[in-house]
């Protein structure tokens, strides 16, 4: 098992230098302006100078490899001193991927907005799962009854409507009419106490539920698949040959086997569920990573951008690890050597 | 009855149906027979004649909707075991009553180790602690020709073999010494010569053991050398019951006979043509008003086509559910 994660993890590391070209290739090709954003009556020299100080007048190749430095060895480096305070291999004049547009370090940015994101779109995901798998447990035990039914409506609305409706329609509800929650998510906001933790938990809600409702929506439906794949099993029927409780039966028996197939789906999920946050933190102006990607791409803010989507990129090979690696450890008969 | 008391368990007229979408299905019709203790009791039958669903109607194990047990009896230690409420009824099944099933390759939860399974029921039935019922589940492994036991409970089933895998299941039927021990069809998804060893492992298990089995297959010739007494279904009926020696020498029922026209005579100096019988098992979507097998039976008369025939008694321990039985024509 960890002679495979290894292997895999080693893998892993072509891949995504391969993306990281990709994306970096593709960001070039854009027919974008770092400078388009700024005032018009900047002459057209100036321009061009503030694009050569950007490091925009030399050739791609060149281009690409500083990039790399950059991302693979420098920001690492960046980190691992900010988080320890220390200072290795001389961190004085260490250069640092800064964005076109705030002229701040894209690290520190992502660093600043990563928290909020985490809260919301982790949380929501948590929940979703949460509540999707008592769902679709429930669902398949007693098919066909009210409870099934309502669950599979439900479900429908999670897949069909959009976060930009289900969140606009909440907030119409929630904060419009009612006035039970806030409709604009406060970043400053700081948990020292009771009170403010209250208040955490209430501007969290409306963010959450609209996500959670596509996650439950989705994992509900896988749950309930694989339950009912597994209840016609002969070893269900061992199982009860046996005497064992249903409870036994179906929370020990059948609910293992069921969720072998979820958990892949669910950790294939993880990257998705963050692309779909981008919307969600505009619905509710969360100024998490999704919103600062799009204040990125509409600032012309390449070395955001790049940074963002290799994150991405990253989330979405690492999940694809974890979900390799949890198949092996619900699943005896998987073995990775 | 005299010998009541030695009765483990006596099915009456028991009734089983399937609802269905396309209608019903009357899988089980007025299936009435015993088991004495310690007996080896062989059910046959082509497939789809209502062996397994006669055996899962008596101890609850059928899903219901769409099974119901319509009518009938089964008692079992002095109680009717279709009245028992479902707590009771799991404190019976793996307990006093002990399952063996067709496919060990499915019949085995594949994400728990064998011992997991094993100490299951132990824990369950007998109370028994972590500790105690790994020794008990060690044991039944060596009861069961299992080697290296204590090592092996720490496998997964896929680890094991068809046939040690079957070896597993009768360990997990026998964990807390049952009364009964029902067996459907244990072999027919395991080569001749596992089968073969199954089939010696089960005969020495009994004498061992002392319990009763109830031996389904749908091959006569597995049954000669174990059984003690020969229950034959077909369409949901039993259609002849008779001590296994008079099945071979004085079989009754046309099915019967057909039946052992299929067995292969390998010891011969060639094997012969294997018979078949013609045609097919009949739809069980009505309760049977006419003999089930009539439309296959070369003995079949107009009154087989208007009434069902009752199984009556042509010697001790023998009957029979044809209009032929005990005349002329039937033993022509
Ligand atoms: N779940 C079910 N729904 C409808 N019919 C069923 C179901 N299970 C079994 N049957 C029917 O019951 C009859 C007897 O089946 P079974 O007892 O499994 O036969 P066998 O003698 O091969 O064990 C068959 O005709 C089958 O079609
Ligand atoms: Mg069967």
């Amino acid at each position: 098992m960890l002679n495979y994660t290894l292997r895999r993890l080693m893998f892993s590391i072509p891949v995504l230098l391969f993306i990281s070209f990709i994306i970096f290739l593709i960001l070039d090709l854009a027919p974008s302006d770092p400078t388009g954003n700024l005032p018009l009556t900047i002459p057209p020299e100036v321009r061009e100078k503030i694009r050569e100080s950007l490091g925009l007048g030399q050739p791609m190749p060149v281009r690409y490899y500083k990039w790399c430095v950059q991302f693979f060895v420098n920001e690492p480096l960046n980190i691992w001193d900010q988080y320890w305070g220390t200072c290795s291999f001389g961190c004085e004049d260490r250069l640092r991927v800064v964005s076109y547009v705030t002229r701040s370090p894209v690290v520190d940015l992502i660093v600043q907005r990563m928290p909020q994101t985490l809260w919301v779109v982790g949380m929501s995901y948590v929940v979703g799962i949460l509540i999707a798998i008592p769902i679709g447990v429930i669902s398949a035990y007693k098919q066909y009854s009210w409870f099934d039914q309502t669950g599979t409506f439900v479900s429908m609305v999670g897949f069909s409507v959009p976060p930009f409706f289900s969140g606009v329609l909440v907030i119409i509800i929630f904060s419009v009419q009612l006035g039970w929650f806030p409709s604009i998510y406060d970043t400053t906001l700081k948990v020292v106490s009771w009170d403010t933790f209250m208040l955490q938990v209430r501007q969290m809600v409306m963010p959450v539920m609209v996500l959670a409702l596509q996650t439950t929506a989705q994992i509900s439906r896988f749950m309930r698949a694989s339950m009912l794949d597994n209840l016609n099993q002969d070893y269900v029927r061992t199982a009860r040959a046996k005497g064992m409780k249903e409870s036994v039966v179906l929370l020990v028996h059948v609910l293992r086997n069921s969720l072998i197939p979820v958990i892949t789906v669910i950790a294939l999920g993880i990257p998705a569920v963050f692309g779909g946050a981008i919307i969600t933190e505009q619905v509710f102006k969360v100024n998490g990573i999704g919103q600062l990607l799009i204040i990125g791409i509409q600032g012309g803010d390449a070395p955001l951008v790049q940074t963002l989507t290799f994150i991405f990129a990253v989330m979405i090979v690492m999940a694809n690890l974890v979900a390799d690696i949890m198949y092996g450890i619900l699943d005896p008969r998987i073995r990775y050597d | 009855m005299p010998d009541g008391a030695s009765q483990v368990l006596d099915v009456r007229d028991l009734n089983t149906v399937f609802r269905t979408r396309n209608g019903e299905v009357h899988a089980v019709n007025h299936v009435s027979f015993s088991l004495k203790k310690g007996e080896l009791l062989g059910v046959v039958g082509e497939s789809g004649s209502g062996k397994s669903v006669t055996m899962m109607s008596l101890i609850g194990l059928l899903p219901s909707p769409p099974a119901e047990v319509r009518q009938g009896q089964v008692l079992f230690d002095g109680r009717d075991l279709l009245q028992t409420d479902a707590d009771t009824l799991r404190d019976i099944r793996g307990a006093r009553i002990g399952f063996v099933f067709q496919d060990p390759m499915t019949s085995l939860n594949p994400v728990f180790t064998v011992g997991f399974q094993l100490r299951e029921p132990l824990k369950r039935h007998m109370g028994m602690s972590k500790r105690a019922a790994n020794k008990r589940a060690v044991e039944l492994l060596e009861l069961v020709g299992i080697p290296d036991a204590a090592q092996r409970l720490k496998d997964y089933p896929h680890q094991f073999s068809g046939g040690m895998r079957q070896r597993v299941m009768i360990a997990i039927a026998l964990a807390c010494d049952p009364e009964v021990l029902i067996a459907d069809e244990p072999t027919t998804a395991l080569d001749v010569t596992i089968q073969a060893q199954i089939l010696e492992l089960v005969k020495e298990l009994r004498q061992k053991l002392g319990m009763a089995i109830i031996w389904i297959t749908h091959d006569l010739g597995v049954i000669a050398g174990i059984a003690d007494r020969v229950l034959v279904m077909y369409g949901g009926q039993v259609v002849e019951q008779a001590p296994v020696r008079e099945v071979f020498k004085n079989p009754q029922h046309p099915y019967t006979k057909a039946l052992l026209e299929t067995i292969p005579h390998v010891r011969g100096e060639r094997a012969e043509r294997l018979q078949v019988i013609e045609g097919q098992p009949p739809m069980l979507g009505d309760a049977p008003t006419a003999c089930p097998f009539r439309t296959r039976c070369p003995q079949a008369f107009e009154r087989c086509a208007r009434e069902n025939p009752a199984r009556a008694t042509i010697s001790p321990g023998h009957d029979v559910a044809c209009f032929l039985a005990g005349s002329e024509s039937a033993d022509a």
